[in-house]
């Protein structure tokens, strides 16, 4: 656990303000639940130290675990009894309001410390047991951290999956600030939106943030030379480095799994094709070549594909290649759609989550999910502009952007399409959002 | 940008249909009218002197037919695309020409044509889209005598917009290629 985390330090670029933004936080809206919701106790957590603590660590699980739909937390004026820990827990109390699980909690100064400790106990009412239980240290800025990780612990205790409650987002927002200039950040979240942190700001584009699979760097497109080029940051020193300067676009940056090359998109040759930069050689190998367009690399779990969107047929459809393989030997993915863009593989390496429109006369963009063995097709939104899906580390969630109100603002839908939750934003439009892979 | 954008549209529609010199905001275009009409006065102007006396009221007199279409072409500095296409529209095929005379004819001339799309449909691929955009027109001028050192060609995809907003007005006017003097 990585609780030990120190506040980063943003280097100052000449070009660049870069501050901690706080009045851009997000907040999340929850706009749509599951029919079926597992019943769970969340009781307050004591706090035995003096003052009044920055986090309510009960509200912020609760929230965590509403947000993604499986659970339904119980309201704390139905609660009969408020138990910190285990020998204060009566199961009866919990059964009575049929109730499946139970957390209780306990926050104290830690001896001789700043620091504070954090107790919990997760109990299965039915079964009448103790499932896990813990002690956490950190610093009291790092109570949400604290909070997030004991989220994840009822989530994977309860689902058998890991929990993503600790990934972070980034994303893009463009503010208008007058006719003659729109201000465009790089910004990084918590996966729920709070927390935000600038990374980047500029007059010019900022686009396609990606993740490196170890959670330390970010590559993206800046047009701050007025030509789309290609950089790396580092997110906790704010150190980068352009890492393309080929003649017309360069953009699509994406990590590949094993984190030794970025997929990328340039034109130099012609019109766009897919490349590969090997990170420790610099070597750039050409993947596709075609005449129309061929973008949005995304990588399989193996490093050794790309799927990538490509109009060789007329219209946007997804293909995959094999790196290595000749450019002629391609697999087409999707068949069944007027145009399929923007895919990536579900960590099952099965599902395929995509950009869809159906037909030529209807001009909605929504996100899909197509399982390529069955060739079934799931569309999991309902709005016109829906774009950029971006996948969380569990597989569980899909968050994207879309228009709210004429707004750029990022949803987030259960992968079943049951649950959906909003991150409205308080200033701009709010685009590409990357989850994060696991990072603890 | 935007602003830029909008002005360009408004000087160039003024100067269609006034059919009179107004000045462009740009110096090298001022130095470009400069440079046509002494070019006008000296030489081929005597031959078309009758048709330029033609326009009544105008101020233009020194001009002829053809200078005046060349400086309202040079004034259309945004060509506008239908959704999903990446050609110019053919209407737009006599203005490109002068476009691409005046480079041809000016070697010390450049210019940036920078590519844009509406924002349906993803985002790298209007990135793409309007880099297409830009050189259906890139092709166009190198074919009517423009050398390709004089022309950069950019695309902002959907990054910046014309017009905020889901009209299809709002649309029709990001889907565009805007030529800016360098």
């Amino acid at each position: 656990m990585n609780l030990q985390k120190s506040l980063h330090c943003f280097l100052v670029g000449s070009l660049f303000l870069l501050s901690f933004s706080a009045n851009a936080e997000l907040s999340i809206q929850i706009t749509q639940g599951s029919d079926n919701p597992i019943p769970i106790a969340v009781v307050p957590f004591s706090w035995q130290g003096n003052g009044v603590l920055s986090e309510n660590i009960s509200q912020i699980v609760m929230n965590d675990l509403e947000q993604v739909g499986e659970f339904s937390p119980l309201s704390r004026s139905s609660m009969l009894s408020m138990p910190s820990e285990e020998q204060e827990v009566f199961y009866r109390d919990w059964r009575i309001l049929a109730q499946d699980y139970l957390l209780v909690g306990k926050i104290d100064r830690a001896p001789g410390s700043q620091l504070v400790q954090v107790q919990y106990e997760f109990f299965d009412i039915n079964r009448e047991i103790k499932l896990a239980g813990e002690v956490l240290t950190g610093s009291v800025t790092q109570l949400r951290d604290i909070a997030h990780e004991i989220s994840n612990v009822v989530f994977e205790q309860v689902t058998g999956t890991r929990g993503a409650f600790t990934s972070e987002i980034l994303y893009v927002v463009a503010e208008y600030m007058n006719s003659e200039r729109t201000n465009f950040r790089l910004e990084k979240a918590d996966y729920d939106g709070q927390r935000a942190q600038i990374l980047l700001e500029s007059v010019e584009p900022i686009m396609s943030p990606s993740w490196s699979p170890t959670g330390r760097d970010v590559a993206y497109v800046s047009f701050e030379t007025e030509l789309p080029r290609i950089y790396i940051q580092n997110i906790a020193t704010g150190d980068r480095r352009q890492i393309t300067n080929y003649p017309n676009l360069n953009s699509s940056p994406e990590w590949s799994p094993d984190g030794t090359k970025l997929a990328m998109v340039l034109s130099k040759d012609g019109s766009p094709d897919i490349y590969v930069q090997d990170l420790t050689t610099n070597q750039l190998i050409r993947v596709t070549d075609h005449p129309l367009i061929d973008t949005e690399p995304s990588w399989t779990a193996d490093s050794k594909s790309i799927v990538f969107m490509s109009e060789r047929t007329g219209q946007p459809q997804i293909y995959q290649i094999e790196l290595g393989a000749s450019s002629f030997n391609v697999e087409r993915l999707t068949y069944d759609c007027f145009q399929c863009l923007n895919a990536k593989f579900l960590p099952d390496g099965v599902n395929l989550v995509h950009v869809r429109r159906e037909t030529r006369q209807d001009p909605n963009y929504q996100i899909a999910v197509l399982n390529i063995e069955t060739l079934r097709v799931i569309t999991l939104t309902n709005t016109s502009l829906d774009e950029s899906p971006s996948i969380a580390p569990n597989g569980s969630m899909i968050m994207y952007a879309t228009k709210f109100n004429g707004r750029g603002v990022l949803d987030a839908v259960s992968i079943d399409g049951a649950v959906r939750f909003r991150l409205p934003s308080t200033q701009g439009d709010v685009r590409e959002p990357a989850w994060s892979p696991f990072l603890n | 940008m935007i602003k830029e954008s909008i002005q360009t549209i408004k000087i160039g529609l003024m100067a269609i249909s006034l059919f009179a010199l107004v000045a462009c905001s740009s110096t090298s275009d001022t130095e470009e009218e400069g440079a046509m009409d002494g070019e006008g006065s000296s030489s081929s102007g005597s031959s078309n002197n009758g048709s330029a006396r033609t326009n009544p009221g105008s101020t233009s007199g020194q001009l002829t037919q053809e200078e005046i279409r060349a400086e309202n072409a040079l004034r259309q500095t945004v060509f506008y695309f239908d959704f999903d296409i990446a050609e110019f529209k053919p209407a737009d095929r006599e203005t490109l020409s002068f476009h691409a005379r005046d480079l041809a004819e000016n070697s010390s001339k450049s210019i940036r044509l920078e590519g844009h799309g509406d924002e349906r449909g993803t985002r790298e691929y209007n990135l793409a889209l309007g880099e297409r955009r830009a050189n259906s027109v890139l092709n166009y001028l190198i074919v009517n005598g423009a050398s390709r050192s004089q022309i950069e060609v950019v695309s902002y995809g959907e990054e910046q917009p014309a017009q905020a907003g889901q009209s299809n007005n709002a649309y029709s006017r990001n889907r565009r290629v805007e030529v800016v003097s360098r």
